[in-house]
């Protein structure tokens, strides 16, 4: 990696503050995406802005009919909270799919919201929950929050802070993963709750996560596998490389959604 | 006195003597070692497949802070540096030596793959080094590239030396064509076949790393180095790169993470930071970047194949034609040209009596990274080949496939028996391999559980494999007369101490073997010393006398052997010794584990009693022999060993998702006398692991323009734990003949045996999708685009 300037701040505003006094400087949360590229020297920020000092940011707690997880929780703390397996038991099981038991312990639902990698799995489960993400500046629904490949609605410097969980009904999920790294080659996330049926999938998309319409009108109509297994994806709207090309990527969605809503039950 | 309690010997699974060390982390590999006063190399690479060098500017880069030095390739052309050499020559059909062109250490005016080294950095810290990397500026004109094995040949295909015409190394034949065509002729089925063999990139665990240092007083060079082979690379490095004598120039391999092959071969970052040591006159570090491993060690497999198979009416083989085109990638590495032809074509005709073969084989140069040999080494290759061509001939013959290999193997009999293909198998059993892998496997029972995967709309498969390979390379009169530029002995000493505790010289090394724990289990088991008291000493010519290293499971066949021999000259001089001592008549001693005995009496001495008596030598034959208890042999075998089995993989599809799951899998290998039960086991496993990952899981993909597309681990799939199953290991032992410890060789046979079994169940499994044959690796996209072809014509 290159030289850089290391900040450890202890607060939310001391960490903005940072980061809008250099916009070449760089937030870090786990580390899981931004450490890989700074070894191999990707990228070259001038300073990195470590926000694991920031105890404000951690936990999990129940508010009335939504769960609240703060940015810096760990996908092993949210794969394992009794709320979150209470609440909503496809989320819990979902962040102990993500990577290995490194990852797990290192990697942070804020940090992979923020990064919003086309393969990860949070920012599916977040859409088809119909999640509100909250910054260090406002609210965003994660309809509006999630902007293509690697791409969101934050500003420079501007920090995930919460993630506001509505609780559903149901919810399930189902991915096939890339047989090399093991990221979403096509993950599908149902839930069925007061905001009515959505469908969110990852890893498959040409332009990142996004809500599948058709299978949401099918499964409101009939909440079963079958429903959504006569629903087919073009295959002109998905992503393509050695692994998967955008026609089988296509196929597995479906096949995936099928199996996320057995899943869900 | 020595008594061997438990028992220690041959037989016995005892615990890896350097577990201990590797698993606390205390290991001492390359990169652990550090010199007092020693500079870090980086190494620039192109990023072209193909290129002319145009200007490399490094002044900038020699003014950043912390470099020594920079050098490219001129500056150690200047210097009358030579090429990298290849160790083996294959002439072809016309009798032409292949072309081998030069292999500068430093590319000289034109790049030939992606990861060609152009220049070297040598600074005060790696990070240092790396800076002045990024500021050198090299001007490169690409150039048109080929990276494909069959588009290499091809009229227009760009050039990649102007030393190897049309891309072509050798065009080389082995067997007779004339009763090929024969027995062709009179054929009552001639059944044809096609097949890619994938390439494959070896990721050991441990990556590359190599010190050079210089000792400016003496003149002294050392290179510590992951290497599988120290006395080789000194040999080729001194020899024929750097101009150093033996004498002036020591090689150690210490503690080498994994090699499956890929740290046989001499390579430039080895010979560069020797010689840049020289120059500094400071220690110089290198250690490969995970990512600089994928473009720069040797590759293994990639070959194109079209195979005919003669049958008369009985479903019994006639004649075997093979033709191959194999891809030697950009330059020749150390061993390269005989894995296609010696180490492949000579396995063709497997465990099967076959009156004739002819096999054809070319091999070209491509931009990519060059090709060796990995695990098996050209035997995967040739039983891939046959063994799929097994299946599938029985399949158009109307056979059970079974039935079939039974019909036409070697049997028992028939052993010493020579084939068609130059080599003389000296024992095996397939009929007893085969009726214990069926067994074990459970093969009668399959149709209830494939249709118990059906009833869960799973399709379940299960293939087998019978297969035999050659290994323990090699005499080295037969391997010199087939163009190996070196012998294939090797050499032990036993170092008798004296009071009796053992050290032991191996020319063979030991990167994940075991070699601590079996070789001292041979000391235990022939001269009754505690396996804890003996101490195997291998990885370093100024300690080692001599040793060709460890590769094609050589191991115990060859290095055991040499050890063995030593330790009978040892036994011989101790009787001589204990004669003396009890007043017998030497033809009265005998020996057996520690104990020297006047036969028929109670006249003991322990060989303690010997090693002290030979080092104090108060009372002692003096005039007759010398004093001191060491011995050592060098052992050229006098054949290959053939080790060979059975292999049988259950699969199950889901031809949703077109994901391939390995349900179980049997191994039954005969791989002669077993030392240590557990770590046959734990090779053969490793081996079947690799096997299975060629199968369903590895590729080296480059794109046209020769871009390496699957050039780190988030593309290139590499077996996981839970990628495979538990793997059934068993062992039937039938003897090597000709070694003195009738041990054959465990290492390859897990590599060799197991794609075409997975692939075979693979294609069984989709028997009711009109499938003859699916590519290596079955990858999930690439099964479910069979069933989606299957349901759109079905449509």
């Amino acid at each position: 990696m290159y030289d850089f300037a290391y900040h450890k701040p202890a607060s939310v505003a001391d960490a903005v503050k940072i980061l809008a006094s250099d916009p070449e400087a760089r937030p870090i949360s786990g580390g899981m995406t931004l450490l890989p590229a700074l070894k191999l020297r990707l990228n070259k920020p001038t300073a990195v802005v470590d926000l694991s000092g920031i105890a404000e940011l951690r936990g999990v707690k129940r508010e009335g009919d939504k769960l609240v997880i703060g940015a810096l929780t760990r996908h092993f703390e949210v794969a394992t909270s009794a709320e979150v397996k209470a609440a909503i038991p496809a989320l819990a099981a979902m962040a102990n799919t993500i990577g290995d038991t490194q990852v797990r312990n290192r990697g942070t639902m804020g940090g992979s919201v923020a990064n919003n990698d086309p393969s990860a799995d949070y920012p599916a489960a977040l859409l088809a929950l119909g999640a509100t993400i909250q910054t260090d500046k406002r609210t965003v629904p994660a309809d509006e929050f999630f902007n293509g490949m690697f791409t969101t609605v934050l500003e420079v410097g501007e920090l995930v802070t919460a993630i506001h969980i509505p609780i559903p009904e149901k919810a399930g999920y189902a991915k096939m993963r890339n047989p090399a790294s093991r990221y979403s080659m096509a993950g599908v996330f149902v839930a069925k709750g007061a905001a009515g049926v959505r469908v969110a999938v990852n890893g498959a998309g040409a332009n990142g996560v996004f809500r599948e319409k058709a299978m949401e009108a099918a499964l409101a109509a009939n909440w079963s596998p079958d429903a959504v297994a006569a629903v087919k994806v073009d295959a002109g709207l998905m992503n393509g490389d050695i692994h998967g090309s955008a026609e089988y990527r296509a196929h597995l969605v479906t096949v995936m959604a099928k199996r996320a809503v057995v899943d869900a039950g | 006195m020595n008594v061997v309690t438990p028992f220690e010997g041959i037989g016995a699974s005892l615990r890896r003597k350097e577990d201990f060390r590797f698993l606390m982390g205390r290991g001492q590999y390359v990169d652990d070692l550090n010199r007092p006063g020693q500079t870090h190399a980086v190494m620039l690479r192109s990023p072209h497949a193909h290129a002319t060098i145009d200007r490399i500017d490094t002044a900038a880069a020699k003014a950043m802070p912390g470099v020594k030095a920079i050098f490219v390739g001129e500056d150690m052309a200047a210097e009358s540096i030579g090429g990298i050499p290849c160790g083996w020559q294959i002439h072809s059909k016309d009798g032409s030596p292949m072309a081998e062109p030069m292999h500068p250490a430093l590319a000289l005016g034109k790049v030939r793959h992606v990861g060609d080294p152009v220049a070297v950095v040598i600074a005060e810290t790696k990070a240092q080094a790396r800076d002045a990397a990024e500021a050198i500026i090299v001007d490169y004109t690409p150039l048109p590239a080929v990276s494909g094995t069959v588009a290499a040949l091809q009229p227009d295909a760009p050039q990649v030396h102007e030393a190897a015409p049309g891309n072509l190394c050798y065009d080389w034949h082995i067997g007779d064509k004339a009763a090929q065509e024969a027995a062709f002729a009179r054929a009552a089925r001639v059944v044809t076949f096609e097949t890619t063999n994938n390439r494959l990139v070896p990721n050991a665990m441990e990556p590359r790393a190599a010190i050079g240092d210089f000792d400016s007083f003496s003149g002294d060079y050392t290179l510590y180095t992951t290497s599988q082979n120290p006395h080789v690379i000194r040999l080729l490095m001194g020899a024929f790169v750097l101009h150093i004598p033996e004498s002036k120039l020591r090689v150690v391999a210490p503690d080498v993470g994994g090699g499956f092959g890929s740290k046989i071969y001499h390579y430039a970052e080895e010979a560069i930071v020797t010689w840049a040591a020289g120059k500094v006159k400071r220690p110089v570090k290198w250690t490969c970047e995970r990512s600089e491993s994928f473009m720069s060690d040797a590759h293994g497999r990639d070959h194109v194949s079209a195979a005919e198979l003669a049958l008369d009416a009985e479903g019994k083989i006639l004649a075997l034609k093979v033709h191959t085109l194999a891809n030697m990638g950009a330059y020749l590495s150390t061993f390269a040209p005989c894995v296609p032809t010696y180490l492949y074509a000579t396995l063709l005709s497997g465990v099967y009596a076959m009156p004739v073969i002819y096999a054809e084989v070319k091999a070209v140069f491509t931009n990519t990274v060059p090709v060796d040999a990995y695990r098996g080494a050209g035997r995967p290759e040739a039983t891939y080949l046959l063994e799929r061509l097994m299946d599938v001939a029985a399949a158009e013959a109307g056979l059970d496939k079974v039935e079939f290999r039974r019909r036409n193997f070697i049997r028992p009999d028939q052993f010493p028996y020579q084939t068609p293909v130059a080599l003389q198998y000296d024992s095996g059993d397939y009929h007893s391999t085969l009726a214990a892998c069926l067994e074990t496997a459970g093969w009668a029972g399959f149709e209830a559980r494939r249709a118990e995967s059906k009833s869960r709309k799973k399709l379940r498969g299960i293939g087998i494999s019978t297969y035999v390979e050659a290994c323990g390379i090699a005499p080295s009169a037969v391997v010199g007369s087939l163009g190996a530029r070196a012998g294939l002995y090797e050499v032990g000493t036993i170092r008798v101490h004296p009071t009796g505790s053992v050290t032991v010289l191996t020319g063979a090394h030991s990167h994940g073997q075991g070699h601590e724990t079996t070789f001292a289990q041979l000391v235990a088991d022939k001269l009754g010393v505690p396996t804890a008291n003996v101490d195997i000493v291998h990885g370093d010519t100024a300690k080692v006398p001599f040793g060709m290293g460890t590769y094609g499971s050589r191991s115990l066949a060859v290095g055991g052997s040499a050890m063995d021999k030593a330790m009978d000259k040892i036994i011989t001089k101790g009787k001589r010794i204990a004669a003396h001592l009890m007043e017998a008549s030497v033809e009265d001693v005998e020996f057996e584990r520690g104990t020297f005995r006047v036969a028929g009496t109670d006249k003991t001495k322990s060989l303690t009693d010997i090693s002290l008596a030979a080092y104090v030598p108060h009372n002692y034959p003096i005039d007759e022999i010398e004093p001191g208890l060491e011995e050592t042999a060098f052992y050229d075998p006098k054949n290959f060993t053939y080790p060979g089995g059975c292999h049988i993989c259950e699969v199950e599809i889901d031809p949703e998702t077109g994901r391939t799951e390995v349900l179980n899998f049997t191994a039954v290998d005969d791989v002669g006398r077993v030392i240590n039960p557990m770590i046959v086991e734990g090779q053969v496993q490793g081996g079947v692991a690799q096997g299975i990952g060629q199968a369903l899981l590895e590729a080296a993909i480059y794109d046209a323009s020769g871009q390496l597309v699957s050039g780190s681990f988030m593309d290139y799939t590499m077996p996981r734990a839970g990628d495979l199953p538990d793997v059934g290991v068993a062992t039937h032992t039938t003897l090597c003949t000709h070694n003195p410890l009738g041990v054959k060789g465990c290492g390859e046979v897990g590599a060799i045996g197991s794609p075409p079994a997975v692939m075979n169940a693979v294609v069984d499994a989709l028997r009711d999708y009109g499938v003859r044959h699916v590519e290596m690796p079955a990858t999930p996209q690439k099964i479910w685009g069979i069933v989606n072809s299957h349901r759109l014509a079905a449509e």
